[in-house]
């Protein structure tokens, strides 16, 4: 029954934004780290997604890497900083805020909509199993 | 005597088959659709995705045509088994066309694809009412009043 594949695509889409939705919430959290978890500057983590067949039509998503931004950090002169270069330049993570924020809603109606297209799907079979019950 | 019973209740068996084949046709292929909406708005994400989408008409005629792929036939493992068989899918996949591109080459374009989806809802209700339409007169019919 290819009503139970909408349940397979809509969840692994649900599935990949929340992951998306994660990597958003650890670049906002560290958008004033200036070290990392391996000592160097924070980078910005970004999910790639990737289609996946499901079923006999539909294509589900899954999130293929995690890929680390290229941009470079942020330079803050704060001299008093144990950071600080020769010049008094500390480099900051490469975390821009406002693109966090985008990618932070973006996700979020991306998870609502999958959600609805769950909730459609089971309705649909809930009338489905009440054939010729009424 | 029995033959002719079992006979009797195998004609009935295809009349029955005959009279919701064409709304039973149509149910798979929604759902069929359905599956395929979801897969695009799932995508709607993904770098170098393609949306794609069926010709309902066309793929509803070919199936009730039984063109398309192998009907999944139930095996039969008794002389008095009564054959069925579901049918493959008949739908066309095709690509829809793009309106507005973007820059990572996704096509999906998520107003046409929830009003698809919430008119392919409505329509697989349609078609669920019309079964229970079909339903309620057989039995009408059956207990006779």
């Amino acid at each position: 029954m290819s009503m139970f594949n909408v349940f397979n695509i809509a969840g692994s889409a649900l599935n990949a934004q929340s992951m998306r939705l994660n990597t958003t919430a650890s670049n906002l959290a560290n958008v004033e780290s200036a070290l990392g978890a391996d000592g160097k500057p924070y980078k910005a983590k970004q999910v790639v997604f990737q289609a996946v067949q499901m079923g006999t039509a539909g294509q589900g998503v899954q999130v293929k890497q995690v890929v680390e931004s290229a941009a470079p950090g942020r330079m803050v002169y704060d001299p008093k900083s144990p950071l600080a270069d020769e010049k008094g330049y500390v480099t900051m993570s490469n975390v821009d805020a406002v693109e966090e924020m985008v990618n932070m809603v973006s996700a979020s109606r991306a998870y609502q909509t999958n959600a609805e297209v769950m909730n459609t799907a089971r309705t649909l079979m809930q009338k489905t199993l009440a054939l010729g019950q009424s | 005597m029995f033959e002719e019973i079992m006979n009797g209740v195998e004609q009935m068996n295809v009349q029955l088959d005959n009279a919701l084949r064409f709304h039973q046709t149509a149910l798979n292929l929604r759902a069929e659709r359905q599956e395929l909406l979801a897969g695009n708005i799932a995508n709607a994400d993904t770098p170098g995705y393609k949306a794609r989408d069926m010709n309902f008409g066309s793929a509803l005629g070919s199936a009730l045509q039984g063109r398309g792929t192998a009907p999944v036939a139930l095996s039969t493992t008794a002389a008095r088994h009564i054959a069925a068989s579901a049918p493959g899918s008949s739908a066309q996949l095709l690509y829809r066309t793009e309106q507005q591109s973007s820059v990572d080459g996704n096509t999906v374009n998520m107003d046409v694809e929830r009003a698809a989806f919430a008119e392919n809802s409505v329509q697989y209700e349609a078609s669920i009412t019309f079964i229970n339409g079909l339903l309620r007169t057989m039995q009408q019919a059956v207990s006779g009043q």
